[in-house]
């Protein structure tokens, strides 16, 4: 027998947090039949722990860089920080779930089970230094979230956004699928490393051509994952019929952990060839800021708009891709961290405001809002500043570390367009806030409850990353910096 | 050369029956042709000395995955499904598409397959190592993890069908 057959502890390690993670999601689904009922809401405390002992485990991880398993796990800054970003979205959405589910009658284990699920795919992801195992968190972290899309099932909204996630989502992964085999065609290996030192022959670069398709191929796969044209069209329906806790997740953890693969296949693998797929990524950019951001401007349900807005944030995010530089890998890193807050933040306000059965989604429901709820509103409104990228919120520095660094790669029709295109995002995030304090409300509004518990949390420590990050963005710039030079 | 000829025999029963799975209107029809699409398939594996590939193409899709669709389509009422259109009204535009990408990858892999790195054929050993001990070595050693990690995405799926067969949540 090959010594090599038992992991060494070392190498168990370094997936700590995913095990910590399927162990508490299996654990809970051992626990669900023994609760009765409503009181299956209390697993969220589970969750609550996993995800928190998860953290401390990843966090733990950044001290011991190093390869496991044969290389196919490699732990490095890079890593951590993504592992923390979707273990961290994953705490923000246990805690914004618990008051939604009993409001809807819908207490269930199964929901956090999911959710832990994939988390633990998300963080297996950002760990991954080689195709198979990419694809495989992907996938483990895709078929949770289907689920999740669609998980109260007795509303016809919800079966449709999860039918319609499921089968372009498995489409897109055949996809992605096909690239990788591609690769591996043309460099014998799905090892990053190996990838990327067959394609820095340089001149003799076997298969240029077909590398190039591969990489098309891949980005399709990619793309879909962090909805940016051309594959943008299933956001809004999914997060439209999805919970309002599962919007705030599906828009936060799959697409931090997505950029996370995006940046490390691309970056590492393919970075050789990077004038090969560099045009396709300033296209996509484009596109996917412009459609996003004027398609939000004539939405009037707060879920699609939220919806053409993260798509429109993914193109930001894209355009520090574009770059594909090292200030541009920390661009991207510093964004995620300050988009999953707000986003998540945003999602968190909206999912106290929408009442039983979502009755309160349009935009008017929130007219009045700052009246009858001064601190929801508050709070809505800095969320909705860091969208729009306002001074001293965490949205400012992102747009400015990505915009940089594409006028550092000498994009300067990408930045000059992109500026333009956020400037049309402040229409239709300021439109909310005059709703908010300007109009008055509706004679049908709800009495809401004021704003705390589980809930509550989520929403003030979103908003508190929030203006923290706008402040300090040193604390964690600093971080993403030095991590931002992977592995070569 | 008989190889070659083996080789477009089964390349036709895969294209053919997965033709045909997609336009019969009976679903047992298309379950059936599924078999012969997949049968093709394990073929080719054969071709290529996969030997291992082609006993579980055979034992896993052929003799179980579809018989559990043929049991699925039994147990369910299938006949308002047979009484509505086969295809949406832009079938032509999917087509298209498809034969548009479809002509893409055959340019790119015409254009590229002298870059392909082909493995050289297996030198007949003569201490008996086939296919299915090599592959069993690399499983268990260099790709363990994914190997276990995969047992969590099947613990996902089945746990994420039971939730959404329920009747209520």
């Amino acid at each position: 027998m090959p010594d090599s057959f038992i992991p060494t502890s070392a190498e168990l390690l370094r997936i700590l947090p995913e095990i910590i993670l399927v162990l508490a999601a299996t654990l809970i689904m051992v626990l669900a039949p023994l609760v009765k009922g409503r009181e299956q809401n209390a697993l969220g405390y589970v969750s609550l722990y996993g995800l928190v002992a998860a953290l401390a485990a990843a966090l733990s991880g950044y001290f011991d860089p190093g390869p496991a398993f044969h290389q196919l796990i490699l732990v490095d800054g890079f890593a951590t920080y993504f592992r923390v970003l979707v273990i961290f979205a994953g705490i923000l959405t246990t805690l914004a779930s618990y008051q939604y589910l009993r409001r809807e009658d819908a207490d269930s284990g199964e929901y956090y089970a999911l959710l832990l699920f994939s988390v633990s795919g998300q963080s297996l992801m950002a760990a991954s230094n080689d195709l198979i195992m990419i694809f495989i968190g992907l996938e483990i972290s895709s078929l949770a979230s289907y689920v999740m899309a669609g998980f109260l099932r007795n509303r016809a909204q919800a079966i449709e956004a999860a039918l319609k996630y499921f089968l372009l989502g498995s489409f897109a992964t055949a996809f992605l699928l096909y690239g990788v085999a591609w690769i591996y065609g043309i460099t014998g290996s799905t090892y990053l490393l190996t990838i990327r030192s067959v394609f820095e022959r340089g001149a003799q670069t076997p298969g240029i051509l077909l590398a190039g398709a591969a990489a098309a191929l891949i980005f399709v796969g990619f793309a879909f994952k962090v909805a940016a044209w051309p594959f943008q069209s299933w956001a809004p329906d999914v997060y439209q019929g999805a919970p309002v806790p599962v919007a705030a997740f599906l828009s936060a953890g799959p697409k931090a952990a997505a950029f996370a693969v995006f940046v490390r296949v691309f970056v590492t693998a393919l970075g050789p060839i990077g004038g090969r797929w560099e045009p396709l990524f300033w296209l996509s950019a484009l596109a996917t800021m412009l459609i996003g951001n004027f398609a939000a401007l004539v939405q009037t349900n707060i879920k699609r708009l939220l919806a053409y807005s993260s798509i429109a944030h993914a193109g930001y995010v894209l355009v520090a891709m574009t770059a594909h530089s090292e200030i541009g890998t920390a661009a991207v890193m510093f964004y995620m961290a300050a988009y999953v807050l707000m986003n998540v933040g945003a999602f968190a306000v909206v999912a106290h405001v929408c009442g039983r059965q979502e009755r309160f989604v349009e935009l008017e429901d929130f007219a009045g809002l700052g009246e009858r709820q001064p601190v929801s509103a508050a709070l809505l409104t800095v969320f909705l500043l860091s969208l729009i990228g306002v001074p001293l919120t965490a949205g400012f520095f992102g747009k400015f570390y990505i915009f940089r660094a594409a006028l550092q790669a000498d994009l300067v029709w990408l930045t000059v367009l992109g500026l333009l295109a956020s400037a049309v995002a402040a229409y239709y995030y300021l439109r909310i806030i005059v709703i908010m304090y300007m109009h008055q409300p509706a004679e049908s509004a709800a009495e809401l409850p004021p704003l705390r518990g589980a809930l509550g949390a989520a929403v003030w420590i979103s908003a508190a990353g929030t203006l923290v990050l706008g402040i300090f963005p040193s604390l964690i710039l600093n971080f993403a910096g030095n991590s931002a030079l992977l592995a070569r | 050369m008989i190889d070659t000829l083996f080789f477009y025999l089964f390349a036709l029963m895969t294209l053919g029956g997965g033709v045909l799975t997609i336009t019969r209107r009976s679903a047992v029809h298309s379950a059936i042709w599924l078999i012969v699409s997949l049968a093709g398939a394990a073929g080719l594996y054969l071709l290529q000395k996969a030997e291992f590939l082609f006993a579980v193409q055979i034992i896993l899709y052929v003799g179980g995955i579809v018989l559990l669709f043929l049991f699925v389509i039994m147990l369910v009422n299938l006949d308002q499904a047979a009484r509505e259109r086969q295809f949406n009204r832009q079938w032509w535009l999917a087509l298209a598409s498809a034969l548009g990408v479809g002509g893409l990858i055959f340019y790119f892999l015409r254009a590229g397959s002298g870059s392909l790195q082909l493995a050289a054929a297996p030198v007949p050993s003569p201490v008996l190592e086939g296919n299915t001990e090599r592959l069993a070595d690399v499983l268990f050693s260099q790709y363990l993890l994914p190997f276990e990690v995969a047992s969590i995405l099947l613990l996902v799926a089945v746990v994420g069908s039971v939730i959404m067969a329920r009747k209520r949540v």
